[in-house]
């Protein structure tokens, strides 16, 4: 059987190495070998949205990749939103707006958010809709949450 | 959700992954963006021995004009092809149709010619090389071929690249001048796939009369097609709505549209008509 591959990845502004099976996705080395479980699992298939981090800058879902994949690559997970100064604007903002209830899509949705208002700091809400596309969310109806981006875009 | 276990290869160079295709034949994948590859493994639809990650060539991910001809490399994303100026100025047909695949995340991974190769009967990519008389440039151990988009979808989830071979560009003729085009399509809405999904482009002459007229279909049945009754009645012909409607009537002559839960056969057959009209009629909009 084949052997476990040797990783080496910037996570989170950090050097990180790892050992992983080829058919282990980046998702589950995220959790499972890394323990950086606030990237969530939801549908496993590329279509909820809920395991999104940023890699190499652009927004993906982690089930869909690869471990191997992300040799000399760079990625971004939930843990690494936070500053020196606590919480990110968008965590904060999700709080303050109760922009979550049983929390599973949350981290993919903060990703997502972040991507964009990296790429456009002031989108408007209908491109905040439309990017958050490959987001789902099966307890809110949407509209806190697009409420706490529009609320994290105001205090950035 | 998970695969079967396989033996990864990430070659450095296309010769490298020729090698390897031909070793292990029918029991390898190729992996480009991983995203119709990897579901169809999660699902067990394709369990793969070995699978050749060619991510890691340099050089395949590109969108490039010479000679009025542009070539798109195998690799280049859908977010690439979405956001070039050069293809918003020159054929926009092609980034409209990437900005309608699925979601941001899906666009930012997925490559035009995985999605090619995969075959999905309702991705997007088909029905739009068809309508721009694409060339798929493929490559053997025995050397490089040339498929033209018309012959290049043989059947579901099935085309005319070998287990050996691999697709490393796509090239696009040069359109006309007073040419106009567009991607339309009714979406299943969880997935994105196209129920129904449009590609359509003409060309018209100075007297408004249609010179070129081509049709990309894809989602209705098996595999993309072209609506080639529809192109037979337009060409030739003053193109106004009465025109365009009476020959989109014709969108799916031929055709058996597939049934499933998203839409019956006949709904599918209504929608490829509607579409076909509309698109045709924002083509026609667009011709400058």
């Amino acid at each position: 059987m084949p052997g476990r591959v040797h990783v080496i990845a910037i996570i989170n502004g950090e050097k990180r190495e790892f050992l992983c099976e080829p058919l282990q996705t980046l998702l589950e080395v995220l959790r499972d070998e890394l323990k950086l479980t606030g990237t969530k699992e939801g549908c496993s298939n590329g279509n909820c949205g809920a395991c999104s981090v940023v890699l190499d800058g652009l927004l993906v879902d982690s089930c869909l990749v690869l471990g191997v994949e992300v040799e000399g690559r760079s990625l971004v997970t939930i843990e690494g939103l936070m500053g020196s100064d606590g919480l990110h604007p968008l965590q904060k903002a999700f709080l303050e707006n109760a922009a979550l209830q049983c929390g599973i899509c949350t981290p993919g949705f903060i990703m997502a958010a972040k991507a964009l208002l990296d790429k456009k700091p002031r989108a408007t809400e209908a491109e905040v809709r439309q990017w958050c596309a490959g987001n789902l969310c099966r307890c809110t109806g949407y509209d806190k949450i697009v409420r706490a981006i529009l609320a994290a875009e105001k205090s950035m | 959700m998970i695969p079967s276990n396989f033996e990864y290869f990430a070659p450095k160079s296309v010769p490298e992954a020729l090698s390897l295709l031909n070793k292990y034949q029918e029991d390898v994948k190729v992996l480009a963006g991983g995203h119709s590859l990897l579901p169809q493994m999660k699902l067990r639809l394709a369990a793969p021995k070995y699978v050749v990650d060619i991510g890691r060539i340099p050089g395949l991910a590109y969108i490039k004009e010479a000679d009025g001809k542009i070539s798109i490399g195998a690799l280049t994303t859908h977010y690439a092809l979405e956001s070039s100026a050069l293809l918003k100025q020159k054929c926009p047909l092609l980034s409209e149709t990437a900005a309608a695949i699925g979601d941001v995340q899906v666009r930012n991974r997925g490559t035009i010619g995985g999605s090619l190769v995969h075959a999905d009967p309702a991705a997007d990519w088909p029905a739009a090389v068809l309508a721009l008389n694409a060339e798929l440039k493929v490559i053997g151990k025995s050397g490089e071929r040339t498929i033209k988009a018309e012959d290049f979808f043989v059947e579901m989830m099935t085309t005319a690249i070998q287990p050996t071979e691999l697709l490393t560009e796509i090239r696009i003729p040069q359109l006309p001048a007073r040419t106009g085009s567009t991607y339309l399509k009714m979406h299943q809405k969880a997935s994105g796939f196209a129920i129904v999904g449009v590609a359509a482009r003409v060309t018209l002459d100075a007297n408004q009369v249609c010179q070129e007229v081509s049709i990309g279909i894809t989602g209705v049945t098996s595999k993309a097609y072209r609506a080639k009754s529809v192109e037979a009645e337009l060409r030739g012909k003053k193109l106004d709505s009465a025109a365009i409607k009476q020959a989109a009537q014709k969108a799916t002559d031929g055709i058996e549209a597939l049934a499933d839960l998203h839409a019956s056969s006949e709904y599918r057959s209504h929608l490829s008509r509607v579409y076909t009209r509309r698109a045709l009629e924002a083509a026609l909009s667009r011709v400058k």
